[in-house]
């Protein structure tokens, strides 16, 4: 009967806590992606666009995930304790992947076919829509597929600054030193990233063009 | 006189350093279809994108249609010409039937009239739109892609067309059959063309003018009667050497 009370109170506590971690993930990945795709598809065809917002990405990358949102909390409109907060990060985060993946996609298309494309009397924009961004699908994809599985291990670390999440239970594990409380945190956390990793790859491939 | 469709006067075009195309003079007139003969790398795919704006003169100037190239609208005129590509550049990931129709769809047709469009041509070409219509260029053969390269330069119907060695990757049968139907095409449509080929035979059956061009420069322009006839050294050099390839 204990065991199962425990269960009960763990499901009640737990569900909510699951929730809030989809949605942390969820908010963040689609915003890094409405910048980073469209950013990616826009510099692309510049070499020095490119290399200026791939290092500005990649230094936010390098920030370690504990001292970002350290920094975010004390800054004035941005920061504060939250789940906003905690998303602002985890954009910084996602951002990356999903920049690099579309750059890459739109570099590997075939010179031959964008230069077609524009034979045939294409405008800048229609090159993008029906050429470059479809031919670019598949790397897009796995861009966000990175980017939603780190994201799904980094948002534990959102309970720090009061985000909420399955971090939650792992800060309260770890505080307590209860290695049953952290795995209640963890174990679904792990889950998620692997339930995400497959279901996205399936996506991923579905937009292979060859 | 007749206005020339294409004109070149004293053209001159360079990738830096390198001269590639040198003073040509060249009409096309309405009717005609001209075969720009030369050999590889001697300048005749940069004379097409020359004609369609891909490339901009560095002296002298390109008439199009009575308006000098830089004159046009960038895409306006592209979408006036229409352009059979080397290697074919179908969209990948387009049907045939999308490949076919996608100027039309640029030019924002309505879909039903695209649709038609679309079938006539792949009907006047030999590939049945219920057959061939939904598939993707990877699942065709090479002479089947070319053929689905040559409706999608006819479908906005344009005056001029340019045809950079459509037939020049494929087997000497089909290649043959092709020649054959771009004749017959030519008889039905009665289009104008600019038509690049390295292949001497392919130019006496298909022009109704020979324009040789080597390394840039304009080395003869006159009938293919003429071109037999001329005792030009360079002509005759070309034939043979060309004759030996084959
Ligand atoms: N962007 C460029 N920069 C430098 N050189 C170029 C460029 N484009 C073409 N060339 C050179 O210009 C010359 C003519 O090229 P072009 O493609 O017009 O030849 P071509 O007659 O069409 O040859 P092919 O029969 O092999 O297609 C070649 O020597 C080529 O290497
Ligand atoms: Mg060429």
């Amino acid at each position: 009967m204990m065991f199962s009370d425990i269960l009960q109170d763990l499901l009640e506590e737990g569900l909510p806590l699951l929730g809030e971690h989809i949605f942390l993930v969820a908010v963040s990945v689609t915003v890094a992606a409405i910048i980073g795709i469209p950013l990616g598809l826009f510099i692309a065809a510049s070499p020095r666009w490119r290399a200026i917002a791939l290092g500005i990405a990649n230094a936010g990358q390098t920030i370690p995930s504990l001292a970002l949102f350290g920094f975010l909390i004390p800054l004035p409109w941005v920061g504060g304790i939250g789940a906003r907060t905690a998303i602002e990060a985890l954009v910084l985060y996602a951002f990356l992947p999903i920049l690099r993946n579309t750059v890459t996609g739109v570099l590997n298309i075939d010179p031959g076919i964008r230069d077609s494309a524009v034979a045939m009397g294409m405008t800048r924009s229609q090159l993008v829509r029906l050429v470059e961004l479809p031919l670019a699908a598949r790397s897009i994809m796995g861009g966000l597929r990175i980017a939603t599985v780190t994201s799904i291990g980094t948002a534990t670390i959102a309970a720090a600054i009061g985000g909420g999440g399955l971090g939650v239970f792992v800060f309260r594990g770890i505080a307590s030193v209860d290695k049953w409380t952290i795995l209640a945190g963890a174990l679904p956390a792990a889950l998620l990233a692997l339930a995400a990793d497959a279901l996205l790859g399936i996506v991923e491939r579905r937009c292979a063009v060859e | 006189m007749p206005e020339p469709l294409i004109e070149f006067r004293n053209v001159s075009y360079a990738a830096g350093e390198r001269r590639i195309l040198e003073n040509l003079n060249l009409q096309v007139l309405a009717g005609e279809t001209v075969v720009l003969l030369g050999r590889s790398g001697s300048g005749k795919t940069t004379a097409l994108r020359l004609v369609n704006g891909m490339l901009q003169a560095a002296s002298g100037s390109v008439t199009v249609l009575g308006k000098s190239v830089p004159d046009w609208e960038p895409e306006r005129l592209k979408r006036s010409i229409g352009y059979v590509i080397q290697e074919g550049g179908l969209l990948p990931h387009f049907t045939v039937a999308r490949n076919v129709g996608l100027v039309p769809e640029l030019e924002g047709w309505p879909k039903e009239r695209i649709q038609a469009r679309v079938d006539e041509l792949l009907h006047l070409v030999g590939l049945p739109m219920e057959v061939y219509g939904s598939r993707m260029p990877r699942q065709l053969s090479g002479g089947q892609r070319q053929r689905v390269g040559v409706a999608r330069a006819l479908a906005a119907d344009p005056p001029v067309l340019l045809f950079d060695e459509p037939f020049g990757a494929l087997d000497p049968v089909t290649r043959a059959e092709l020649q054959r139907e771009f004749l017959r095409l030519r008889m039905d449509l009665g289009k104008t063309s600019l038509f690049v080929t390295h292949d001497v035979r392919e130019a006496l059956l298909l022009g109704t003018r020979i324009v040789l061009l080597e390394a840039g420069r304009l080395l003869f322009d006159g009938t293919a009667a003429n071109f037999r006839a001329s005792n030009l050294p360079a002509l005759i050099a070309f034939q043979e050497g060309a004759n030996d390839v084959f």
